[in-house]
């Protein structure tokens, strides 16, 4: 029972992470209607740039806001440069669009860093949490600051004016120019706040899978499978597949014979296959019916 | 009476598709104007083309600004609200937000709130429905949230597309009453494009006739519902 118990929690703190992925990844989506494949290796440039920080000196938390601006301009800069021009490409130009992105980011941040494995440091330590072996502070810190962000989310999206046209402008984008709202500028903002989201996703993983040029490849994965889980179409399920798929992650690890730790990963492409057979809306996405 | 809108010599393409043919035409500060025409003839276009949504060529001012070049986002700052067909109703989301996206360019949030008090007198269903989403009202009732969501930018000029389409008649009745007491006491002048020609012209003071891209008639409402020939030629009734 308490491997159990132990194997949920310890989900759920990695599956904060997944759902920070596919909450900016449905972001990004619900703006152009396309799925960022470079998601993951923006979060990862970041965490080179707080690394790097930290390396000239600056506390960890510091660096951590400094990130976060860095991360939320260059989401914008991203989008201005290179997708704002793509925005009536067919979907297969945008798609190119994201795997150069993906390329360019991972080969600069090699090549700036190098290849070679880093430690990165926790800002909650690793001791047991409150004294008990389920879960580590690490773990709380990262399930904590998750929710703090999500609770953010929330009231942005809610009860500020901003929130309100960002949502009305992804709902629909026609009406919103008529009621006066910068649309395109809309979408920037929208990889601006996805950019930044991936960052603390990536700051908060960092010192679990440590710190080098590939290390979000399995993490943007199952934050694929969390969007697809949850419904491309709803922020909140994104949420709830990412929370979903870190547990069923830790559980099918432990308990299905055979899948061990090496086997976690084809766990999520799975995943993905079946949910897109079975229920292609995901958990809480619209049906998208089309009058012809 | 100076002139609020003036068009001159647009000319509209839908890619290659030229759709408006040099058409002219004015507004007065003030008046109820209707742009009348079959199907297809361009009335649509017209006001798609008067806040950039479609590519033009032509003048089109406003209050002696040329509006040409600008973004449609920008032409709403100008005052300019305009209820498209469909009425272009923010489905997901409750009626009351989709109130506060209409004045989304304000900055005066106590006018804002005063206004949308003013709007549930106007329109006593939405206040019924203020939690509700807005996708889950009748047509009837969503046009009335379009045209309190236009009214609440406190435009000059308000730009109604086929505001009667897919409405029970005693609803248009209504609406079409409702309307004209915005017109006058609230001081907005309107372009209203209609294809029900009969209830556009008793309730406009204005009115054009236009057929495939160009003005063919205009002049007083009622002398043009009173004129059979006219009547009979364009507007089918």
């Amino acid at each position: 029972m308490e491997l159990f118990t132990n194997q949920v929690l310890a989900g759920i703190a990695t599956g904060a992470i997944y759902a920070c992925m596919a909450l900016a990844v449905v972001m990004i989506y619900q703006a152009i209607d396309h799925l960022n494949f470079a998601q993951g290796e923006m979060a990862m440039f970041s965490t080179f740039i707080s690394w790097q920080l930290m390396q000239w000196g600056i506390p960890y938390w510091a660096a951590f806001v400094i990130t976060l601006a860095f991360s939320f301009i260059g989401g914008i800069a991203i989008e201005r440069i290179l997708f704002k021009p793509l925005a009536k490409a067919p979907i297969l130009t945008n798609v190119a669009g994201f795997i150069a992105l993906f390329a360019i980011i991972n080969s600069s941040a090699g090549l700036i860093w190098d290849f070679t494995i880093k430690q990165y440091p926790t800002p909650f330590g690793s001791a047991p949490f409150l004294g008990s072996q389920l879960i580590s502070t690490h773990q709380a810190g990262m399930i904590g600051v998750t929710v703090l962000l999500l609770f953010g989310l929330y009231f942005f999206f809610q009860y500020t004016r901003i929130g309100l046209a960002m949502r009305a402008a992804a709902s629909v984008p026609e009406s919103a120019r008529l009621v006066g709202i910068n649309t395109s500028w809309m979408i920037a903002l929208g990889w601006g706040m996805a950019s930044a989201i991936g960052s603390i996703a990536g700051m908060l993983i960092a010192p679990v899978v440590f710190l080098e040029p590939n290390m979000m490849g399995g993490v943007l994965i199952y934050g694929f499978a969390a969007a697809v889980l949850g419904g491309l179409t709803s922020p909140f399920g994104a949420v709830v597949g990412g929370f979903l798929v870190g547990i069923f992650e830790n559980l099918a690890g432990t308990y299905i014979p055979g899948v061990g730790n090496e086997l976690k990963l084809p766990i999520a492409l799975a995943l993905i296959i079946s949910v897109l057979v079975v229920k292609p809306a995901g958990l809480f996405g619209r049906h998208i019916v089309k009058r012809v | 009476m100076t002139t609020l809108l003036n068009v001159k010599d647009l000319r509209a393409y839908y890619g290659q598709v030229q759709a408006l043919h040099g058409l002219s035409f004015s507004l007065n500060e003030g008046s109820l104007t209707t742009l009348l025409g079959a199907n297809g003839a361009g009335k649509t276009t017209t006001l798609r083309a008067i806040c950039n949504m479609v590519r033009s060529t032509g003048g089109i001012e406003f209050d002696g600004k040329p509006l040409n070049n600008r973004s449609t986002e920008s032409i709403v700052r100008f005052g300019i609200a305009h209820v498209p067909q469909g009425r272009g109703t923010f489905t997901t989301m409750t009626v009351e937000e989709n109130l506060q996206l209409g004045a989304i360019t304000r900055k005066d949030s106590a006018g804002i709130v005063s206004d949308i008090e003013r709007m549930y007198a106007h329109f006593p269903v939405l206040k019924q429905r203020h939690t509700q989403q807005a996708g889950t009202l009748s047509g009837g009732e969503q046009q009335m949230l379009a045209v309190a969501r236009a009214l609440m930018l406190r435009p000059r000029l308000m730009l109604l597309d086929e505001p009667s389409f897919g409405l029970a008649p005693l609803v248009v009745r209504d609406l079409f009453g409702i309307l004209g007491k915005i017109n006058r006491e609230d001081k907005v002048s309107i372009l209203v494009v209609e294809q029900n020609a009969q209830l556009a012209l008793e309730l406009a003071d204005h009115a054009y006739v236009i057929e495939t891209g160009r003005i063919v008639m205009s002049g007083n409402a009622k002398d043009i519902a009173n004129n059979e020939e006219i009547r009979k030629s364009y507007l089918g009734y």
